[in-house]
């Protein structure tokens, strides 16, 4: 329907039905974004009501403004301290690994041109986590562990893309394999230092980072990474159009006046910060940042410029209905990463089918 | 008359030092139509990566406005020059109008999103090229031809002087081979230079402007098309036996061959 419209205002060919057309389309985009924004408020609301301490959506939204507002009490300290202390800072880290891996995904995708790559199929995740690893091992406090965890993301992400170069092949499956490869490398680098490390203490910290889980996280822990994640996802909103350049390939891009080595390290940089970041909360996740971009495509279409703000949000979403499961189904913690494998595997699988993709 | 682009005694060669071509001479004028002509191998594309700068030259200079090509940087040679690809792998299916408004690209700063104005632009560059029906299909959709006025539009909205083209007519069938030939005179009648290649020289015929013939060893013979494509130099370039006749039903010169 809406499609038949703007053909019709098109045929009608006037600088006013351009800007007709403009408006219908950046409405909807709009709407779009709004809708999903909404979405994740509620499912944050909802997902602070569940738990084994059920509790009422009233409650949640007197204790949440009690500190702005002078509500009277209704509420006891237990209730308090859930919400606050417990499930506030898991939401929100769960909102950030969602929001910043989806982001991440999206932006490589559209760099490599290719709609395979992911943080963690291109090794990005697994370098990430054997340099928190090492830096665990070596005793390095939180700035430590983020810097190191950064450093071996960018590692792995030169080395998967240097390996296509080296073969002169710049397929999709080529930059794929690759990506195996360095994941490959970095889960046995992870394998060598769970065994050098100390079994009281360093073991428990590493293997937790790479299951993936989120269930000991504490305030300072997202407070320490919210910082460079929130400079790097402003920066790759705002380039967000460049990325639709870069795609084109390099040679296009470079004759479309673009400074390809400029965005594309920008580009590289900030979703390499995004991945290490989540990785320093949450461990490895797996799927998410390579499903959610897949799932904006479906609903705004290909153009980075819509996909990207809007991946944002329902990373978050899916993140937090995941996290959320995570906590609840069971009695003792389900690992994320098990999770996001149920459904991100097939949910891949229907996504590939769906869109009849073209590989190359 | 304004020379947008001069050429001088530019040779390229490969690192194993193999000479694609050396000592190219040309300059090219407002709405000028250049053809270059040549073997399967004969380095035109090479040559045309050199004048856009994605390839440097190893002897010889090439200005743009007066100016050396390879001290600017690429926002300004992009708005000196527009390229439309022989063919162009899409990995995702932007819309005909998103893909088109990407010519914009030098003209928008780097941390800005295209504006209504640039949508304008981008709409009556696809409403001259015919493809006004397809500016919200998906540009994986539309067919080859369809994709070539696709990437001529994106060109047209850059504003470049000179669009250069790299063997338009070579995936088109014969029909829009000639509507392809006519709509380079169009734009060359909008005030746009065009710097083209082609297999076919019937079409530097046509086209009634200025031939450049590059050889086997990479010498580039340039002149108007009717003084320069000649039998012999045909037939020595193409190695076959190419006899040129005045057809009085399309009024012009026709190439032919016996096989």
């Amino acid at each position: 329907m809406l499609d038949q419209i703007r053909g019709s205002e098109v045929g009608m060919n006037s600088s006013k039905s351009v800007e007709l057309v403009k408006m219908t389309t950046d409405k909807r985009r709009f709407q779009v974004l709004v809708l999903m924004i909404i979405l994740t408020l509620v499912l944050s609301l909802v997902s602070l009501c569940l738990g084994r301490y059920s509790l009422s959506l009233e409650d949640i939204i007197r204790i949440l403004f009690s500190p702005i507002f002078p509500i009277e009490r209704t509420w006891t300290d237990i209730m308090e301290n859930v919400v606050l202390k417990v499930r506030l800072p898991r939401m929100i880290a769960a909102l950030l690994v969602g929001a910043a891996l989806s982001l991440s995904g999206a932006t490589y995708q559209g760099i490599f041109k290719n709609p395979l790559v992911s943080p963690d199929l291109l090794g990005v995740s697994s370098g990430s986590c054997v340099g928190a690893a090492l830096a665990i091992l070596m005793g390095l406090g939180d700035i430590g562990i983020q810097l190191f965890a950064l450093a071996f993301g960018l590692v792995a992400v030169f080395i998967a893309t240097a390996i296509p170069k080296m073969m002169r092949n710049s397929s999709s499956l080529m930059l794929v394999l690759s990506g195996v490869i360095v994941s490959g490398f970095m889960i046995s680098t992870i394998g060598l230092l769970k065994y050098i490390a100390d079994p009281e203490t360093q073991l428990a910290a590493i293997t937790y980072w790479q299951l993936g889980s989120i269930s000991s996280v504490k305030a300072e822990d997202v407070i320490a990474v919210f910082p460079a994640m929130f400079v790097a996802m402003i920066i790759l909103i705002v380039i967000r159009w460049r990325i639709n350049i870069i795609s084109l390939g390099e040679n296009e891009a470079s004759l479309l006046g673009t400074n390809i080595k400029t965005i594309r390290g920008c580009a590289i940089i900030c979703s390499t910060v995004l991945t290490g970041c989540a990785v320093c909360i949450s461990g490895t996740v797996g799927w998410v940042g390579l499903i959610i971009p897949h799932m904006c495509r479906m609903i705004v279409g290909p153009d980075n410029s819509k996909v990207m703000p809007i991946s944002v949000f329902v990373g978050a979403s899916f993140m937090l209905v995941v996290d959320t499961l995570a906590r609840t189904v069971t009695a003792a913690e389900v690992p994320l990463s098990v999770i996001t494998g149920f459904i991100g595997a097939p949910l891949f699988a229907w996504l590939l089918f769906k869109q009849r993709m073209k590989l190359r | 008359m304004n020379v947008l682009m001069k050429v001088k005694n530019a040779g390229f060669s490969y690192l194993d030092g193999h000479e694609v071509f050396g000592n190219v001479n040309f300059t090219i004028e407002e709405g000028q139509i250049f053809s270059i002509i040549g073997p399967n191998g004969a380095g035109k594309s090479t040559l045309l990566n050199c004048i856009t700068n994605l390839l440097q030259l190893n002897t010889g200079e090439i200005f743009i406005d007066g100016k050396l090509i390879k001290e600017l940087d690429r926002k300004t040679i992009a708005k000196n020059i527009g390229y439309v690809p022989q063919t162009h792998n899409a990995t995702y299916g932007y819309s005909v109008r998103d893909f088109v408004v990407m010519g914009r690209a030098p003209h928008i700063s780097i941390y800005r999103m295209p504006s209504n104005e640039d949508f304008v632009k981008t709409d009556a560059a696809i409403e001259s090229m015919g493809i006004a029906h397809l500016a919200d299909r998906p540009y994986t959709d539309i067919s080859g031809g369809e994709r070539q006025q696709a990437m001529i539009a994106r060109a047209i909205v850059q504003e470049p002087k000179i669009i250069i083209m790299d063997e338009p007519t070579s995936a088109l069938d014969f029909g829009n081979q000639l509507k392809t030939i006519r709509m380079i005179k169009d734009l060359s009648k909008r005030g746009f230079a065009i710097i083209m290649t082609t297999h076919n020289p019937d079409h530097a015929i046509m086209l009634e402007d200025t031939v450049g013939i590059l050889d086997r060893s990479g010498h580039l013979t340039v002149g108007p098309s009717k003084d320069t494509i000649t039998e012999e130099m045909l037939s020595l370039v193409y190695k076959t036996d190419v006899k040129i006749e005045h057809v009085e039903k399309v009024g012009r010169n026709v190439c032919i061959a016996k096989l």
